[in-house]
Parts: C-alpha cells; structure tokens; sequence
C-alpha cells in the first residue's frame, strides 16, 4: 500500500482527531501500560506525520497524558524488555520478549473476502468494488480495503482457538499468562507473558514452523523409508501434531485402515507433499514476520486503530458471542455528514451501512469515522 | 553432592572432580617423566592418535585400567598443550565429546531399570544447564532448551514439527538427548584444554610431542586466502583454520562461493581438512554434488546476503558497499569507484 491515509485532508483530520482525543479522554479505564512498563519502549504515530517512538513511560498517568496531548493515531509498546528503553536499539540492552501472535483476516483468503473488499484507486481517487485495475481511469495503482465481515471474524476465532491449544497444551503455556485481544481492524493479537520462551531469539522460528506445521517430514508420523506398518501411524487422541494430523487424515475409524492402505501405497512423496498440503489446513495462520520479532512495537492494548477507528480490545475469557463490530466500537453516535465513497456494505453496532456512491449521507460519528480511516469517505 | 566412582572419573575425566582426583592422589608433573608411566603415555597419545582419524578412543574401564584412563586423559591435554596447534585440540575435543556422549547415553538408560544414574543427569544439568526428566520410557527436556540447541541442526527431523512435544516438554531417546550437546560438550572440553596451564613438560614427552606435531601438519591447510575474497568468506575460511567446527550453512557458503569462483574441487578439499569431523571422502562427495556433478545435477548458488545475515554469517564491512549476494564483492565497489 503507498502513500494511503497518511496524507488526511484537514477536514477529516479535524473530525478523526476530535473523535480520537473524546475516545481517549473518556475510557482512560480502557488503556493501562503493561506490566513491567518501565522495561519496555513506546512509540505513537501522529496523523500525517512519521513514527515517534525509542519513548519510556513510568505509569498510566503518563500514558494518559501522552494520549491527551499528542492525540496519537496509533500507539505502540514493545514485546521486548530493556535496561534502557529510551536509548537508540543498539544500546538498549534487550533482555527478554513476549511472544506474540498476529492472525489476519487476510490472512485466511476466504471466499468471502471480495465480497467485502473494494478498491480505491491511488491516481484518480475513484472507489469500485474490487478489480486488479481502477475502472475509471486503468490505473493499476490500487489500495485494497477492506470493510467488516463477520464470516471472518468467526473463521479467525476458530484459528484464535486452535492457536491457544497450541499454546497451552503443547507448548505449556499457561492459561492465565495468555491474553487475547481484537486488534481493531481486522485480527486478532494474542499475547503470552512469563513464559519459558522469553529469553529465546533465533529459535523463535522454531516456535513458528511449529505452530504452522511447517517442514513436517512422513518420518515424523509414521512413514519411514525402511520400514513402516499401519501401527506406526498415530492415534487421533495422541496429543500435539500426532493426533492433529491422525484427525485430519483418518478422520474416523472406519476409513482408518482404508486411508493407510492409501498412504502405504502412495509412497513417501506423495505422503510428503500431502503433509505439506495440511499446512494449509491444520497449520495456524500467524504472521511469522510479527512472532520472529523480538523488537517490535506492538499495537497497545485500549488504544485505536486508526485503519479504522475501532479500539484494540481484551477479548475476556475469550467466548465465541464475541463482536468486535459492537464491543470494540467506542466512538460515539452523533449524527455526522460525510461524502461517502463506499462500495461495499459494511456493519458496525448491529447496524448496516452502505454501499454508497458519491452520496452526502448523515450516519453516526463511528459510521463517519470508520470510512474516513478507511479512505472511503470525506467531512463535509 | 554425589560421590563421584573411579569409574565415572574414567568415563568423564572433564569433570572437575578427576582433576581433584589426580591432585589428591598426589601425582606431580615431573612424575610422569618416570617410566612407570610409559604405558599411560602411549595410552595418551593414543588417546589423540585416534582422534586424528575420526574415530572414537574406546576406554577399558576394567577396574585395574582406571587409574591410566584418568590419568591418560590428563596427559593427552598436556602433549596437546605443547603441541600448541590448535586443530589438533578441537578433534581431540570433539572425539573426547562424542566419547562421553556414548557412556552419558548408557547412563541415563539405565535410569529405566532404576539404577542410580544421578551423575549424567547433573553432567547435563550443572555443565549443560538442561534438566533432564524421565516420563515412562522417554526423556524429556523443556522445549525452550531443545530448541536453543537444535537450531543448529540442519536435518529435518530436528525440528521441533517433527517432535512429540506435550505441556512444554519435549521427548526424546537417550540418543537424541546426548546429540543435542554434542556441540556444547565439544566447547566445554576445548575450553578446559585452553585453561590449562603447564610449566614445562618432562622430556619423555618429546617424542610423542614431536609425532603428533607432524601428524597435525596434516590438518594445516595451505590455502591462500585472496584479498579479493568478502568478509564472510575470510571468516569461514579463518574458522576452519583454526580448527574450530563451521556450521553446516558455513561450510555451504564457502563451498558455493569457492565453486563459483571458478576453484575445482582439488582446490577446495583441503580447506575443510581442518575440520573437527573432517572425512575427505564425505567432502568430496558433498564438493561434487554442490557443483552438480552428482544426483540430478543441481548446480547450487551461494546463499544471498540477506540468507547470511539470518545465519550469522555475515561480518560486514563498509567495502560490501550493500552488495547483496558475497559474489558481487568487489565488482560493485570497482564501478563506483
């Protein structure tokens, strides 16, 4: 994506900041500082202006003032641990880092993503449901965006969900170290503290190809080149990826001895290649780029997205009657007039909204503020 | 604390405890001059001898031979000490690590039958850092010290995909276990070697110290290192000089860098002689296959810059001028000039 919201026209800056700073002064019960606050580094990013970031902060109080004074469009906090936040990332001394996870709606390439995506073109600013080219003037120079869809959110929920057992059961991580949050767009970000893997670096990627089921080999679940039997295979109740992969492939005890028979006589490549086809299934769709980092700054827990002027939210006990298009929208509803551009339907609180062409609509301040993030909308 | 045996001493001679061991018993430097310790000697440059070849010195831990085989051990460091080339330390380091890794394995078998095998579990814990259970007929480890070792193995079946992994813990076999510190106990013994200090060595050790000089000739390589050559290069090829182990990805680098270059595998088999677990055959067979001479015959290139960086493999300098693969050195840096 190029140059994109960076560049908000002064009207839509005035609104979106408005509504950003009401949003922070009125839930500061929304947004605390993680624990151990005083090892990590902050950073915000201003509305048409660069990342700020290398930033310590004591307390909430000092959050909240940075909130209230700066009026952030995005702000961030590090996995990592330092002695020396503040200082530039060669001196700040790095100790330790949560393990955190990114799962995308995009990610997941559901059928369903068209139907919700549109395009906005980057040379004529014409908005169209979604094509590889801007049907008004050819041009190939095209943002993507995407609207809510609660198809994805309950896709990504299951994939929240194998995650966390994952974590849990195989990995040993504990249930109350783990946190889930909406990320205010279109994720989810899921968060462990206090565990054994807070010191690793490199081997992250272990970590990471583990929970993508990347680079399984047959000798690992019971095809061997020398010798193999129908026993060696494993049982779907055996724990970890056995099971998982005994699930997937046998999925009853019927056809058991029937898929077996099909495995032995397909032979090791073909068993190979269907392992790595499972990937696609079983395998968790994280974003390896974001756990591999172990100097990120991350989205903070309470503070908005500006992609969408949803909030990133703790997902308590995380339940399936979970709706981020309700729960995490904060803004308020105060009739609002924009110029919508917006192709495609989109639904916040419970209510529906579009598509609309070219038209001068008055919607609730969060309707309003959601398309302008998105590019989609002008104040008028 | 556990009351170290004779026999452990003589299976681990690393361990602090045969040092105190040798010192209690009040053996002195000048003493092994004498020629009742002619056969400890010759064990002892047996001891390297073996190594030299790749294979793995086999101790007789019969109750009349512990006492040489402590004492062999100590001995072989000290001809190695003034032998003072340092390739020939790390094979004896690495040979001495894959002795030990045999009798560890033994012992923390026999855990299963409920013996008493405390000492290869606290080798691994108190030397190694890794706590090691025992969960029926399996030994698990957490899966944060596994993974902190077997990334540096190349093979699949390291990773931790291909791993029973259950609550945090990983299980393994008592061979897996062992393998996943050979590197460490490698380093471990080569650290100890280099600690030792020795005032002077009695003269019935010259003639040993003189062989072995010649025997280690063997493993100097003669290479010329072109002043043409990246940083990254120069690095792997001073690695292998030294005697210390390249990893795998290294070793890769090198090879393709060295292949493309034009060298012929001729050229490019001494500088892996020097290597802990140097096998000419094995070299040559992997030399041929990098340059497609053998299998489907897959040319390979050398790995990106970027691919390096990820390895730790890189050691930049501001002569790279942001190449992006090591085979562009120079070439850049010449049209910009």
């Amino acid at each position: 994506m190029g140059k994109k919201e960076s560049e908000m026209h002064e009207k839509n800056l005035a609104l979106v900041e408005e509504a950003f700073k009401k949003y922070y002064f009125d839930h500061f019960d929304q947004i605390h500082v993680p624990p151990r606050t005083s090892e990590r580094e902050f950073g915000y990013q201003k509305f048409n202006l660069g990342m700020k970031r290398h930033l310590a902060i004591k307390n909430d109080q000092d959050l909240h003032l940075l909130l209230m004074t700066q009026i952030p469009s995005d702000v961030y906090c590090s996995n990592g641990y330092y002695s020396f936040p503040n200082l530039p990332m060669a001196e700040k001394d790095w100790k330790e880092a949560d393990l955190i996870f990114d799962l995308d709606a995009k990610d997941l390439n559901l059928p369903c993503r068209k139907d919700h995506t549109c395009i906005k073109c980057n040379n004529c600013q014409n908005t169209s449901i979604y094509q590889t080219t801007c049907p008004n003037c050819a041009s190939t120079k095209i943002e993507i965006k995407s609207v809510t869809c609660q198809n994805c959110i309950s896709e990504l929920k299951k994939e929240v969900k194998k995650l966390l057992t994952i974590l849990k059961e195989d990995l040993g991580i504990n249930n109350e170290d783990i946190q889930v949050f909406f990320s205010g767009n279109e994720g989810f970000h899921v968060h462990a503290v206090n565990s054994q893997y807070q010191t690793l670096t490199r081997e992250r990627t272990e970590l990471i190809d583990y929970i993508m089921f990347k680079g399984a080999i047959p000798e690992s679940f019971g095809f061997t080149k020398q010798n193999f039997s129908k026993t060696s295979f494993p049982e779907p109740n055996e724990k970890g990826w056995g099971g998982r992969v005994s699930k997937a492939i046998f999925n009853s005890k019927a056809k058991r001895t029937k898929a077996i028979q099909q495995i032995l006589q397909g032979g090791y490549s073909v068993f190979n290649s269907r392992l790595e086809k499972l990937q696609n299934t079983i395998g968790i769709k994280i974003d390896p780029n974001v756990t591999a980092d172990i100097h990120r700054i991350f989205r903070l827990g309470g503070s908005i997205n500006s992609k969408s002027g949803l909030s990133k939210i703790l997902c308590k006990d995380f339940v399936d009657d979970f709706d981020p298009y309700l729960e995490a929208c904060f803004i308020d509803d105060e009739e609002t007039q924009v110029l919508a551009n917006c192709p495609v339907q989109f639904k916040l609180k419970n209510k529906k909204y579009g598509p609309y062409t070219n038209e001068k609509i008055s919607v609730p301040k969060y309707a309003a503020i959601y398309m302008i993030c998105k590019g989609l909308a002008d104040a008028s | 604390m556990i009351d170290l045996g004779k026999e452990d001493l003589a299976k681990y001679p690393f361990l602090a405890e045969a040092g105190e061991y040798i010192r209690d018993r009040g053996f002195n430097l000048e003493e092994f001059g004498h020629s009742d310790f002619k056969p400890v000697l010759e064990k002892a440059y047996n001891r390297i001898q073996v190594a030299t070849t790749g294979k793995i010195y086999n101790s007789d831990l019969h109750l009349d031979n512990l006492d040489s085989e402590i004492l062999s051990f100590v001995i072989s460091i000290i001809m190695l000490k003034s032998v003072g080339i340092s390739s020939l330390t790390r094979r004896f380091s690495l040979a001495e690590a894959r002795r030990a890794e045999r009798y560890l394995q033994q012992d923390i078998n026999r855990s299963k039958d409920g013996s008493r095998v405390e000492l290869a579990f606290k080798i691994l814990r108190d030397v190694f850092s890794i706590d090691v259970n025992v969960i029926h007929d399996d030994f698990v480890i957490s899966v944060s010290d596994y993974v902190h070792r077997a990334i540096h193995f190349h093979e699949k079946e390291w990773k931790l995909v291909n791993r029973r992994v259950e609550n945090g813990l990983v299980y393994l076999n008592s061979h897996e276990t062992v393998r996943l510190i050979r590197r460490e106990l490698d380093n471990y013994i080569n650290s100890k070697i280099q600690s030792v200090s020795i005032p002077s060595v009695p003269k019935a050790f010259d003639e040993h110290v003189s062989v072995l000089r010649s025997l280690a000739k063997k493993f100097t390589s003669t290479f010329e290192i072109s002043t043409e050559y990246p940083p990254c290069i120069k690095h792997a090829i001073e690695v292998l000089d030294k005697g210390e182990n390249l990893p795998h990805s290294g070793r890769f680098m090198l090879a393709t860098f060295l292949l493309t270059k034009g060298k012929n595998i001729e050229q490019i088999v001494p500088l892996f002689k020097n290597a802990p677990d140097y096998n000419e055959k094995v070299t040559r067979y992997q030399l041929e296959h990098l340059a497609g001479k053998t299998g489907a015959g897959k040319k390979y290139s050398c790995p990106s810059c970027d691919k390096l960086r990820s390895e730790d493999l890189c050691f930049e300098i501001p002569a790279c001028n942001n190449i992006i693969n090591p085979l562009q050195f120079g070439k850049k840096r010449i049209r910009n000039a």
